[in-house]
């Protein structure tokens, strides 16, 4: 067993790379004035989101499903420390290599490090969300190892130098047309091209990507992969993908290095059959995806003969100091709440400038990279509160009650946890409007008198107001009409017609 | 005076003061049995033997499986049918497959020893193999690396595989009898359908990088 040491990381976070993201509503104003970007978000979004009711609707106890996965991920977070130690003993046993990667700088440095251990200086990978968090194609890279992404999605954003926008899909932001044009256009530097005659036809484009991917696939020494769930009893590791990338990825290098996020695990080997159901059906909204994987260390003969298992902090300790923020560690990553969100369906993911696109990014990038910057302190607002995404979780995150818990913290300021350690945050600038309108709201509110003539002078003076406010009020009537004031206020209404009995008007 | 604190013991001890709150809470410590209680189904409706192997069959085609039926006397033509039909002249074989199920077909046999590289896997055509279990809820065959399945890597790189399911007793209903009844120590693949991509926009579409035909044979 190997230990990363944390060298002297000290309380600055570094988190996921930093990209130069405006706040939400700046970005996703473009996304919304994109015909092309927002007819393939809503062609593929309606798709999936009738598919995955019907496989959910097979299953009889879905609720109990729902609930008892909400329970297993709970209970497991409460005894993380029990589980991580557990499941390192386990991993160990089996024949694999644990390492503690504390953020994301530490992780990528334990890869590239064994990476270079194998004199290798390529890797293939599978999709996975951990590494593109820590950015670990960037960091290898730099060290001078390729990382060749293998997901079909994966492959058409990295030939396409683009950007990641949604979980399952990170390509769905273009259409069959778009990526004939990129693999037409780059699968030629990066490898074998793209056959000539090459159409849209989607079974097309997927046997381009077969022909590209298989010469890199049969030379590969290293593999790099991330996983869906981690058995704390067994020390097994489980990864669901449905094109058999993952099985190359994992079965013909000699070595497989996986990096996992510590949230990732599951107390028993029975837990599978929770998830097992409930994954596959939320996500590609298939009774079960075309390939499920699982492997416990190593074994002689079949499949790599070193084993590295990298657990990821970068952020998640602190998510789970927050008492009502750490239900967002339950995720599983299925993506049904983008499918279903209607702001994502409009803005599209790459508005969210974080590798969690959507409802369910709206609160784990604010809380893994804290609300610090424009975006993440934009996050909390990206969502109509509708709760859609709550309905459709299959581990039952409250998103909703996260979203205002977060806005309160980016309002009001107050304690948190940031790499470990106690901050007070200060209230958000933008927000000092709101504030005075709350503080005056309260005044109000708590003062009859005050109020009754306020509401009076409202009424009476209801000709002169105009459509849109003045100032700070602006943002806010922008896209909104401000509410018509009745002619006279309701009590007075009811006191001078007995509550309607009167029949008076 | 305390060295640097290695990652390891920085991450479990950021977990214990995050949990600060809950450990005082009262039922924290319950055993995990009690903790996490199952309402949930072990299966899904009420089938006979023979209703659970034709539910596996529907669920099998309904992604793109090709499935046949036969008797042990009938699996050898039945094989070489296959074979000669997928045209193919060469055939991958698990160390402990049974013999006769090949005695109809002329197919070059290779065996894959623990040298053959995944170039010499990919010159192969197609490759046969029994199974673990087969869930037939999710039209699912489970592969635990037994001496009739072989490798992992064996039913990955040819396009073509024939895998043999032994009915109704290899057959359960739903995915937590087939939890019950596989080893978490043995490698496991779990296949249901060819490979296939919801990549490009959001609609299955068949055949990527595992075997793009996918033919099952309950045997029985």
């Amino acid at each position: 067993m190997t230990i990363g040491t944390g060298g002297n990381a000290g309380p600055t976070f570094v988190g996921m790379p930093a990209v130069p993201t405006p706040a939400f509503p700046e970005a996703a104003r473009t996304a919304v004035a994109d015909p092309v970007l927002r007819g393939n978000l809503r062609h593929a979004t309606h798709t999936i989101r009738a598919k995955r009711a019907a496989a959910v609707a097979e299953l009889a106890d879905w609720a109990e499903l729902r609930e008892a996965g909400r329970l297993i991920k709970d209970h497991t977070l409460r005894h993380l420390d029990t589980y991580l130690v557990r499941l390192e003993e386990s991993v160990t046993a089996a024949g694999g290599i644990v390492h503690w990667a504390a953020d994301a700088d530490e992780a990528n440095r334990i890869v590239a490090d064994l990476v270079k251990a194998t004199g290798e200086s390529e890797v293939v990978k599978v999709k996975s969300m951990a590494t593109q968090e820590i950015g670990l194609n960037e960091a290898l890279e730099a060290e001078g190892i390729h990382a060749y992404e293998t997901d079909l999605a994966e492959l058409i954003v990295q030939l396409g130098d683009d950007r990641p926008s949604h979980i399952l899909v990170p390509a769905i932001h273009r259409n069959r047309g778009e990526i004939r044009d990129i693999f037409r256009t780059r699968m030629a530097s990066w490898g074998r091209p793209a056959p000539e005659d090459l159409t849209d036809r989607p079974a097309e484009l997927a046997e381009a990507a077969r022909l590209h991917l298989r010469e890199k696939f049969l030379r590969a020494k290293v593999g790099v992969s991330g996983a869906n769930f981690m058995v704390a009893e067994t020390g097994t590791l489980v990864v669901v993908e449905s094109e058999g990338n993952g099985r190359m990825c994992l079965t013909l290098p000699e070595t497989l290095i996986s990096v996992v996020g510590i949230e990732k695990i599951v107390p028993t080997w029975r837990d599978l059959e929770v998830f097992l159901q409930t994954l596959p059906r939320s996500s590609t909204a298939e009774r079960m995806n075309p390939y499920t994987s699982m492997w416990t260390g190593t074994t002689d003969g079949d499949g790599p003969r070193v084993f590295h298992l990298v657990l990821l902090d970068n952020g998640r300790t602190d998510t789970l100091a927050d008492r009502v923020g750490r239900q967002a560690l339950r995720c599983i990553r299925c993506s049904a709440c983008l499918n279903v969100c209607p702001v994502y369906e409009r803005a599209g993911g790459h508005a969210y400038g974080s590798v969690y696109p959507g409802p369910i990014g709206a609160i784990l990038s604010p809380q893994l990279r804290g609300t610090a910057s424009e975006i993440d302190a934009s996050l909390p607002y990206a969502s109509s509160l509708c709760g859609a995404c709550y309905d459709v979780c299959p581990v039952a995150i409250d998103i909703p009650e996260v979203l205002v818990h977060l806005r309160e913290r980016v309002v009001q300021g107050g304690e948190a946890v940031r790499a470990g350690g106690k901050v007070v945050l200060r209230p958000a600038k933008g927000h000092a409007a709101e504030r005075a309108a709350m503080r005056a709201a309260r005044l109000a509110l708590t003062h009859p008198g005050a109020l009754r003539a306020g509401q009076r002078l409202a009424s009476r003076t209801r000709r002169f107001h105009p459509r849109t406010l003045p100032g700070p009020g602006r943002a806010w009537t922008a896209t909104r009409d401000l509410p018509p004031l009745p002619p006279e206020p309701f009590r007075d209404w009811w006191q001078r017609t007995n509550g309607g009995k009167d029949g008076a008007r | 005076m305390s060295g640097p604190v290695n990652s390891r013991d920085r991450i479990l001890g950021r977990v214990r003061r995050a949990l600060a709150d809950v450990r005082e809470e009262p039922g924290g410590e319950l055993p995990y049995a009690d903790a996490v209680p199952r309402a949930y189904l072990r299966e899904h409706g009420d089938r006979t033997p023979a209703e659970t192997v034709d539910l596996l069959a529907a669920n099998l085609a309904d992604y793109r499986a090709r499935v046949h039926r036969c008797t042990e006397d009938d699996l050898p033509s039945l094989l070489a049918r296959l074979l000669r039909e997928h045209g193919s002249a060469s055939l991958l074989v698990p160390p402990g497959l049974e013999p006769g199920w090949l005695a109809e077909t002329d197919v070059e046999r290779v065996e894959d020893r623990a040298e053959s590289t995944p170039y010499d896997l990919d010159r192969v055509d197609s490759v046969l193999t029994g199974c673990a279990v087969a869930v037939a809820e999710t039209g699912t065959l489970v592969l635990d690396g037994g001496p009739d399945q072989g490798r992992r890597r064996i039913t990955l790189v040819p396009d073509h595989h024939i895998c043999v399911v032994r009915v109704p007793e290899q057959v359960v209903s739903s995915v937590p009898r087939a939890l019950d009844r596989l080893s978490p120590g043995r490698p496991l693949t779990w296949i249901s359908g060819p490979s296939a991509t919801s990549d490009i926009e959001l609609d299955r579409v068949e055949g990527v990088h595992g075997p793009r035909t996918l033919e099952v044979v309950l045997l029985g």
